[in-house]
């Protein structure tokens, strides 16, 4: 990225991004511990559900959708809690920018995780559980579901998760706080996905990809307004 | 300690009064349902409870902004007393809903719209109880109490929304028709009196709890300092 020539404020945004992945990639913690978590939900969905050809087509939107929240809850959790541990966080709030700028960049490398291990989990379901709509887990519709309820779902969840890691029950705390609101991120993903799965005209995709929309955006407008008073001290 | 004041002991009174015309006007003033029987009067009641439980989610998310706003912690003890209230109504209201769909329905409980939206409603509320409980600084509990009420207050309507695409099963007596709902009726003006009756019982009922809740708040808090300064 042009880092020169962007608005100081982007220039932030991308800095705590950055910093995230950087760490990231020298550690690899996060993304082994969440690619390791989903493929163990998979896999535990395989005997729970007796995924046979044909449950197969019914439940692939559903269980997919449930291995990318688990494993994103992980991420969140993990994220947030390193910055809390190690005093990273009032670092970065001493920072003379704008705080949203620490959560838009919180956002997207959260959101950079989820997503990279969502490619990860995609293309080892299909060859677990070959069906003939395998192949439409990789067309763009597809693939464009997965990132709006991604994006939903981490935006309320760097929000929640910074809220979770500043209480005493703070790891069990955040799938409490984010599921019951998260449900319409994740019913529109699931019946989206399914939808596109089965093959079913685009009028039946259309709502959920509304809902989703919506959802996007009311919820990134929101947590930009009272981010500032979740961290403030 | 102080007593309660001249109003509330007044209130309390009304509000048993009110109490029992309602249970009276619903169990004998209104007609039987022809078709349903006697198990349709649960349906005052059911109305009732639920509509004071949407007033409470309403008051805490209004709170919750308030509050946000003015940074003032009188508007976080208003929104933990809705949360409390609504909390316990919603879930008389989904009890007695399931005590009228066992026969109706032919189940105690389905995934309808509002059935699924009432138990996701429940569920955010019991999740701010534990966000508060895990948070000892009262300002800051104030604070993140406030973002989630407004968090729930907006996606709980959404979440109704977004069930609502599929299809509902539930009646709608008061307003517009659902050719797919089972179990509805039209309601006689004795009905419609009885309902609106116990509407009102409630909302004073409400009024008064709440009345109750504040001052136990306000106590709470008095309670509190007064430790700390043993302490001291």
């Amino acid at each position: 990225m042009d880092a020169e020539r962007s608005s100081p404020y982007l220039k932030a945004v991308w800095a705590v991004t950055w910093k995230d992945l950087t760490a990231e990639l020298r550690s690899r913690e996060l993304l082994s511990a969440m690619l390791v978590f989903a493929l163990l939900v998979i896999l535990i969905f395989n005997f729970a559900l007796e995924m046979d050809k044909s449950a197969r087509e019914n439940v692939t939107a559903g269980v997919l959708w449930t291995t990318f929240a688990f494993a994103g809850t992980l991420g969140l959790n993990r994220s947030m809690a390193v910055e809390k541990d190690r005093g990273c966080l009032d670092g970065l709030l001493l920072a003379p920018v704008d705080r949203s700028a620490i959560y838009f960049g919180k956002v997207l490398s959260n959101l950079a995780f989820m997503i990279l291990v969502e490619l990860i989990v995609l293309p080892v379901y299909a060859v677990l559980y070959t069906s003939p709509s395998s192949r439409l887990l990789f067309t763009p519709a597809f693939l464009g579901v997965v990132l709006l309820g991604s994006v939903g779902y981490v935006a309320v969840g760097t929000l929640l998760a910074s809220m979770a890691v500043q209480t005493r029950t703070r790891d069990v705390l955040l799938p409490i706080l984010l599921f019951p609101v998260a449900v319409p991120v994740l019913v529109a993903s699931v019946e989206a996905s399914r939808a596109i799965l089965q093959a079913l005209p685009w009028g039946e995709v259309l709502p959920w990809l509304n809902v989703l929309l919506v959802y996007d955006v009311i919820f990134i407008a929101l947590a930009f307004m009272v981010f500032d008073s979740i961290v403030e001290e | 300690m102080s007593s309660q004041p001249r109003v509330l002991q007044i209130l309390n009174v009304v509000s048993a009064l009110l109490l029992a015309i309602a249970a009276w006007m619903s169990l004998s003033y209104a007609p039987t349902e022809r078709v349903m029987g006697a198990v349709q009067r649960v349906f005052y009641f059911h109305v009732a409870t639920a509509w004071v439980g949407m007033l409470g989610f309403i008051v805490a998310a209004v709170a919750g902004v308030l509050y946000l706003v003015k940074a003032d912690l009188k508007w976080d003890k208003v929104g933990l007393a809705a949360v409390e209230i609504s909390l316990v109504f919603f879930f008389i209201a989904v009890v007695l809903g399931s005590i009228w769909a066992r026969p109706i329905w032919g189940t105690w409980w389905t995934w309808e719209p509002r059935l699924t939206t009432a138990a996701i409603l429940e569920m955010v509320y019991l999740a701010y109880l534990l966000l508060r409980e895990g948070i000892e600084d009262p300002e800051r509990r104030a604070r993140f109490g406030a973002v989630y009420t407004l968090l729930g207050g907006i996606s709980v309507p959404v979440t109704f929304v977004s069930i609502r695409l599929f299809r509902t099963i539930h009646p709608v007596v008061v307003m517009g028709g659902n050719p797919n709902a089972q179990g509805g009726f039209n309601m006689e003006t004795s009905m419609l009196q009885a309902m609106l009756f116990s509407i009102f019982a409630f909302s004073v009922i409400f009024a008064t709890l709440f009345w109750h809740r504040l001052r136990l708040g306000a106590l709470a808090e008095k309670v509190e300092q007064l430790k700390l300064k043993a302490l001291q």
